[in-house]
């Protein structure tokens, strides 16, 4: 089964992207993602200075997922600058991700990223566990949105990604906005939340900044719905992502409007070859059900 | 299902039951907790407020776990008294194979003996005949010599000549190369001394393991901070046999 899908004009040869900040600190990690399967790579999101994040405990787990806050512990924008400068050892497409506190310094990123061999940029605006950062900088505001895709459009003629939050109930607003300053697609959604994850024996929040960004199956039902209705409203792609382990998840996302399907925490459950593991089942359903193609699928719940 | 591949990751309590300590730099806890885990596997624990680090059980029913001080959370650990409580989770990784292995030789260097007792143990039970060689600064930082001398024949260095042979480990595993055929060598410590070990067995043509050590986040595939190369050493690891470390260039250049 042909699963080619394609996102801004750029070529997939199947539908499924590293998410990023799992396996994306540098290119020996993704290339475990790309040994995994997958049809694209994202870097985990960089800063302009090296952070080197929250204390750990960094993960708290409970029974439908997983609670993050890593705090952006990334290598800064001078390291990372090197460290992707050649990215020959990979045969399918490696997005950057970066992300700031203001436009400005959104702006700096992306024109530093430009200059790389990443075939689109994106960004995250939606952390909700990173002071300065993301939902903390009050990133779920319009105008800050708007100001941020527009002083980064004029820096790239590389396709831009806004990395929402499905969690927020203006998230709409926010993705038109975005698709109107100059965003090529929208990756919906980052980690909801945030949540606790409470030690019950220590009577302490596991994780060392207490709360953390909430990913896994208990956040598909709501990304999905999140999809399904920017579907409605964008012209715009959409890169769909929260808790997508298996190919009805991924058959799932498409169906509610996705044109890519991303997976993070996923790999937790599976390993880094759940994007071949996901395939193989997508590729199953497909045949089973008289699908021939991944275009086939996109948007087709909302007949 | 009551425990998902999420859940499992828990913390669970872990009352500390007993503490020895060995010199001023070593200590050995007791938890009242057990677990199943395999000789070379490892577990996350968790000092609230402090942080969380990854340990090689020396014992798993009680759990047991040797310490050695180095940077703020061992220090921290060491404040920890009977009736103190930490959270465990795990157990992670891939153990060390010892299945066929009718002669084996251990080399352990300084705290790198917690990942290498039991499996003297669990070798010694499967038949197997075992050589351990053991190395540390000072005579005072040797522990679990009772158990190793039960189930192996021990051959102790110390740098300082306090106990046993004057000098490295290196010299008397070189010695007992000289003379002796190993099935695998097995050997955990601090990394310069591995990769001397690695190439030891690579001169003699013996099959080898090593349990690595990295600074690990997650400890369930995710993160990538355990990453040596494109291996995961949380996932992939901590053992990894001498064949697959010798062709990671990041292994070489480490420290
Ligand atoms: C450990 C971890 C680290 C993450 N780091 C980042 C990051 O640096 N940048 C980002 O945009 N999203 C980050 N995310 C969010 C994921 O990319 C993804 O949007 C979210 O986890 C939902 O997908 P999932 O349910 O498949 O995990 C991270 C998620 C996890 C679990």
């Amino acid at each position: 089964m042909d699963l080619q899908a394609s996102i801004c004009g750029i070529k997939l040869k199947n539908p499924l992207v590293l998410a990023s900040g799992v396996l994306g600190l540098n290119k020996n990690n993704l290339l475990i993602a790309q040994r995994g399967g997958a049809g694209a790579l994202t870097i985990k999101s960089i800063t302009l200075e090296k952070r080197s994040g929250h204390d750990t405990p960094n993960v708290a787990f409970f029974e439908a997922g997983v609670l993050n806050a890593f705090g952006y512990c990334n290598m800064g924008l001078s390291a990372a600058l090197e460290e992707f400068a050649d990215l020959s050892c990979f045969s399918v497409p490696i997005f950057g991700s970066c992300t700031a506190s203001n436009a400005r310094d959104f702006a700096k990123l992306v024109s530093a990223f430009d200059k790389l061999d990443f075939a689109a940029i994106e960004l995250p605006v939606s952390c909700p566990h990173t002071p300065s950062y993301g939902l903390l900088a009050g990133q779920s505001n319009v105008e800050k949105v708007r100001a941020i895709i527009k002083a980064c459009r004029k820096e790239t003629k590389k396709p831009i990604f806004l990395k929402i939050n499905a969690g927020l109930p203006n998230f709409v607003e926010i993705a038109l906005a975005a698709e109107k300053a100059g965003a090529d697609a929208i990756t919906c959604s980052n980690t909801l939340g945030p949540g606790m994850v409470i030690d019950i024996n220590t009577a302490k929040p596991v994780l060392s900044f207490k709360v953390g960004g909430v990913s896994g199956p208990a956040i598909r039902p709501m990304v999905v719905r999140a999809i399904y209705e920017l579907y409605e409203h964008l012209k715009i792609p959409i890169i769909g992502l929260g808790g997508v382990s298996q190919g009805e998840h991924v058959i799932e996302m498409l169906m509610a409007g996705a044109s890519a399907v991303g997976i993070a925490t996923g790999i937790l459950q599976r390993g880094p070859c759940v994007f071949r593991k996901c395939c193989e089942e997508l590729s199953r359903w497909m045949k089973e059900h008289g699908y021939g193609s991944i275009e086939e699928l996109i948007g087709f719940a909302h007949q | 299902m009551l425990t998902s591949r999420f859940e499992r990751n828990r913390f669970v309590g872990a009352k500390i039951i007993n503490v020895q300590s060995y010199g001023a730099d070593i200590k050995i806890f007791e938890f009242e907790c057990k677990l199943k885990a395999k000789p070379g596997q490892f577990i996350m624990l968790w000092l609230p407020g402090i942080g969380e680090r990854p340990f090689s059980p020396t014992k798993t029913n009680p759990l047991e776990l040797a310490v050695k001080k180095r940077g703020l959370f061992t220090k921290k650990m060491f404040e920890l008294k009977v009736g103190d409580c930490v959270g465990i989770r795990g157990p992670y990784g891939k153990g060390f194979k010892y299945e066929n292995v009718k002669h084996a030789c251990l080399v352990a260097g300084g705290i790198g003996i917690a990942a290498l007792v039991r499996l003297a143990e669990t070798l010694s039970n499967n038949g197997a005949m075992v050589d351990f060689v053991y190395g540390v600064r000072k005579r005072d930082q040797l522990v679990f010599l009772e158990r190793i001398e039960k189930v192996a024949e021990l051959f102790v260095s110390t740098e300082d000549g306090s106990f046993g042979k004057k000098g490295t480990c290196i010299e008397l595993l070189k010695r007992l190369l000289a003379s002796k055929r190993y099935d695998c060598i097995y050997c955990c410590g601090p990394e310069p001394m591995m990769v001397q070990v690695l190439a030891l067995c690579k001169h003699y043509n013996i099959k080898s393991q090593f349990s690595l050590e990295r600074r690990m986040k997650c400890a369930v595939g995710i993160c990538g901070h355990c990453a040596l190369g494109s291996k995961l050493v949380c996932k992939d690891g901590p053992v990894f046999s001498g064949k697959t470390l010798a062709s990671i260039r990041e292994f070489m250049v480490h420290e």
